[in-house]
């Protein structure tokens, strides 16, 4: 990868491109060690925390899938409810209707996603920025109203889904508990790695230079549409997913919670609060919301007050969050997706980094 | 006391400085001109002025006060209007709308739209006509007359010349004494520095945000100014 | 017959929408911001109103639509001035964040204040009074009041615009806002003014239905996303474009509604917006954007 910057384009000095550095390698092997306790967690009968992390898993998920869309692309969408309900309806369509195990209907479940989410797409994507937006919510509206309005889901007052609650009933909870949970952990496992990958990919850096300037992307040959379209497909497939996930938890789908626009209240809140444009911000958006949740949402309407205030003022007094402002004390990283320029001092030949992190020497 | 003085100026685009410690003084009556290269900082010294940029160092006196930290609106209010880079007149909007948009302070003085229309009666025609079907000449005309409804004591002009015809260039320098007649003083960007010099009283030659020479422009020579210029 | 019916309601239902959609369309229009929560603030006025007469009506809910208005007028100024603002030029994503949270922050304050539970404005005699066409046809008279004001409104906006200083520097801040605030136009009171203008439009709509039908708060999406709708299907920054688009959502609702059921109504709107938007993505009266 070639980089040049207009500063270093009139600095004579050698430079080199660092992706990584040594404290990232450290808290690198740090996660590594905690996905393993993730893993085999539910192995230590704690079910009440097995259950919790369900859920944290799956709100994690799903900040990160909306955080890739907005984040880095600049689409910016309060649908994405449509695409978890889907995703619930899915799951009871192959794994009640079609006989499917539900364990594996939750793939199912990720391709209808797509399915709706191409035909969504070109028609949104006529809209522009914030009309976007709204044009998101009306299809997500649109998906409700259908469900809603079919007798053989169960119509308003929804259904339960057999099989998984056959399941749950023959393994008991310490049984199918730990299943869910291998599911959501690996939703919000993926939904990191796809968002990871993708960004340090040439689509990434697309979608970064989008997000910076619509024109000079334009100009340098990048498929806009292209691009943004993948961006809202991944996050189609990932939101049924996790839809399937919850209603797995849950055993029931109910169209007014499976495309309630409260999942796009926390999905905002998460994200804006932790760090727009980051992959560290949402998982500390998802764990303030977590605590936040915890302790006050039995205050009903005032939790939902307090949400939508905090959302204002992190956008209008600290648009990077918590994780921007952390950055910013301390330049640190810890998945680097941003290159950092180092100039070589006198004499020194810049050294290539141990890491397999891309790297470039003008 | 003089007109506007810039002391000590530097502004920034976010991190990027793109003027460094700009020391200007306009007397009232003068046509004071900047020169310089593109990307010199001309246009930046004009916002400056205008109000759309602040300047992190430095003070800018108007008539003695200091007005660094008032917004644009109440600089047009003290009598700064502008002629913007690249005229920027009101797309959407008639001839007619566009010069009562220049007179939205109120500050009373001589310049009305029939006074406009009869500095540059190509306009008067217009009047009805949507500005964005204007040509490029009829457009400057317009930016002018529009800054001109402000009744200001100080006009901004950037680059009125731009990509004009030379007839075109010289009916808009044929106005400048009028403006001066009416009280106005002229501070003017220009490319076309030697039309430029043959009407100015004072000029200024940017160079990389830097002021690299300034003087009455009988008393420079030529070599003077291209060196000053290209920086040579 | 029951086909001219619905029609002839759906026509009047859409001035209704109409005059939610004129000001979504005003805001974008003078400060490129899409307020998400124009919905919510649809159903604030009906409150206010209700605050006003009391629940046992002290006088006529009409009778307090322009104090409702100034009220509304002023809470959009500050509204603007305190926190939109801000994000007028921070781009779409700030804006639709902070007017999501607005209206995450409204509908609950609406609903911690006066329950979820529907409330309605007696407006007395004229609910129920109505014009007989023939026996099977009649025009209630508050729907038809609703449509004109609908019309008048729109108009004299329009005179606002294209007549008044202020409608001037709306435009003018609208094509070039820095140029326009060279001229000397204070674009933070502007905007301020535009939002007040859009929630005073917005306030006869807000107290209007409230009347007519009975409001809760959670009416604020729905209300949102049908202004929307007649915004793209009428064509964006065309005021008679909206009233158009209005009346097209409106009839494609109550025809659904006979056609496939009462519960098909809101779908049949949003199905008939998503086939214009295929179809006509520009909509049918959409002004050509200068650039
Ligand atoms: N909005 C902006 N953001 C960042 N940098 C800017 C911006 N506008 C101008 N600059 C930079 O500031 C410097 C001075 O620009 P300015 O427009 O003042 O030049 P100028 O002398 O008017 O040039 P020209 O003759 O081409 O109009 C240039 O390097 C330019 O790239
Ligand atoms: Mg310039």
């Amino acid at each position: 990868m070639k980089t040049t910057t207009s500063t270093a384009a009139a600095e004579t000095r050698p430079y080199s491109v660092w992706v990584a550095n040594r404290t990232n390698l450290i808290i690198l092997g740090i996660g590594v060690l905690v996905l393993i306790i993730f893993i085999v967690f539910p192995f230590f009968d704690l079910t009440s925390w097995t259950r919790r992390l369900v859920e944290f898993f799956c709100y994690l998920a799903l900040a990160q899938l909306w955080n890739l869309m907005l984040g880095y692309a600049g689409l910016i969408s309060v649908g994405q409810q449509g695409y978890i309900g889907i995703g619930a309806y899915t799951l009871w369509l192959f794994s009640d209707i079609i006989g499917i195990n539900p364990l594996i209907s939750v793939i199912f479940a990720a391709i209808g996603g797509v399915i709706i989410a191409l035909p969504a797409a070109a028609l949104v994507f006529r809209l522009k920025g914030g009309y976007l937006a709204i044009g998101t919510w009306v299809i997500a509206e649109i998906l409700r109203l259908i469900v809603a309005n079919i007798k053989r889901t169960g119509g308003g007052s929804g259904i339960t889904i057999q099989a998984t609650s056959r399941m749950a009933q023959d393994m008991g909870a310490e049984g199918w508990m730990p299943l869910v949970y291998w599911w959501a952990l690996a939703s919000a496992v993926i939904a990191i790695a796809v968002t990871y990958l993708l960004l340090r990919s040439r689509t990434g850096l697309a979608l970064k230079a989008m997000r910076d300037n619509d024109l000079a992307a334009e100009s340098t040959g990048v498929n806009l549409w292209r691009t943004k379209l993948y961006t809202y497909l991944i996050a189609g497939a990932g939101c049924a997913m996790v839809g399937a996930i919850e209603a797995m938890y849950s055993l029931r789908v109910h169209p007014g919670s499976a495309f309630s626009v409260n999942w796009t209240a926390y999905l905002i809140f998460i994200t804006v609060i932790g760090g727009i444009g980051t992959i560290e911000g949402p998982v500390i958006g998802t764990i303030i919301f977590y605590v936040l949740r915890e302790t006050t949402s039995q205050y009903g309407t005032w939790y939902f007050i307090a949400l939508g205030l905090l959302a204002i003022v992190v956008t209008i007094w600290s648009p990077a969050g918590i994780y921007g402002w952390v950055i910013k004390k301390t330049g640190f990283m810890l998945f680097p997706l941003q290159r950092k320029l180092r100039f070589a001092r006198e004499g020194e030949t810049p050294a290539p980094l141990a890491s397999g992190g891309e790297k470039a020497v003008a | 006391m003089s007109l506007l003085q810039i002391e000590n100026a530097s502004v920034f685009y976010e991190d990027f400085q793109a003027l460094y410690d700009i020391n200007i003084t306009v007397e009232e009556g003068e046509i004071f001109a900047c020169i310089g290269a593109n990307g010199a900082g001309k246009s930046t010294m004009l916002k400056t002025v205008a109000g759309v940029l602040v300047p992190k160092v430095g003070r800018i006196l108007f008539d003695g006060r200091p007005i660094d930290h008032m917004p644009p609106y109440k600089r047009v209010e003290l009598g700064i209007s502008s002629v913007p880079e690249g005229r920027r007149v009101f797309p959407s909007l008639t001839v007619h709308e566009n010069l009562l948009i220049g007179a939205y302070r109120n500050r009373k003085g001589p310049w009305t739209t029939d006074a406009v229309y009869d500095l540059f009666p190509l306009l008067r025609p217009l009047k009805k006509r949507q500005a964005s079907g204007l040509s490029g000449g009829e457009q400057q005309a317009l930016a002018i007359g529009r800054a001109l409804m402000a009744n200001p004591r100080l006009i901004l002009m950037d680059e009125v010349s731009l990509g004009l015809a030379p007839v075109v260039i010289k009916r808009i320098y044929e106005a400048f004494p009028t403006l001066l007649e009416n009280g106005c003083t002229i501070l003017v960007v220009e490319q076309d520095v030697q039309h430029v010099l043959t009407v100015a009283t004072h000029v200024a030659c940017f160079l990389e945000g830097r002021i690299a020479l300034q003087g009455v422009p009988s008393e420079l020579t030529n070599e003077q100014i291209t060196a000053a210029y290209f920086g040579v | 017959m029951d086909w001219l019916n619905a029609i002839i309601q759906g026509i009047l239902l859409g001035g209704l929408y109409s005059l939610f959609a004129v000001g979504l369309s005003l805001v974008f229009g003078t400060m490129r911001l899409t307020n998400l929560a124009h919905g919510d603030l649809t159903v604030l006025p009906a409150y206010i109103a209700l605050i006003i007469v009391g629940s046992t009506p002290r006088f006529n809910p009409l009778y307090a639509i322009p104090m409702v208005m100034v009220i509304m007028f002023v809470f959009g100024y500050l509204l603007q001035r305190g926190v939109l603002n801000f994000v007028v030029n921070s781009g779409d994503i700030a804006g639709v964040i902070v007017t999501f949270g607005m209206s995450i922050v409204i509908m609950n304050g609406l609903q911690e204040a006066f329950t979820a539970n529907s409330q309605g404005l007696d407006a007395g005699q004229i609910e129920n009074m109505s014009i007989t066409l023939s026996d099977q046809l009649a025009i209630g008279w508050l729907p038809l009041i609703i449509f004109i004001l609908a019309v008048v409104v729109i108009a004299a906006l329009q005179l606002y615009m294209s007549r008044t200083k202020m409608g001037r520097a709306f435009r003018a801040v609208s094509d070039d806002q820095e140029a326009a605030r060279l001229m000397g136009i204070n674009t933070k009171h502007i905007w301020a003014v535009a939002m007040g203008v859009a929630l005073l439009i917005v306030t006869i709509g807000g107290v209007m239905m409230g009347i007519r039908t009975t409001f809760n708060p959670l009416l604020g999406a729905d209300r949102l996303i049908f202004a929307f709708e007649a915004v793209i299907i009428g064509g964006m920054g065309s005021s008679w474009g909206t009233l158009l688009g209005g009346v097209v959502l409106g009839v494609a609702q109550l025809l659904g509604a006979l056609v496939f059921g009462p519960a098909w109504q809101i779908l049949a709107g949003h199905v008939v917006f998503v086939i214009i938007l295929a179809l006509r993505p520009r909509g049918f009266l959409a002004k050509t954007v200068t650039a």
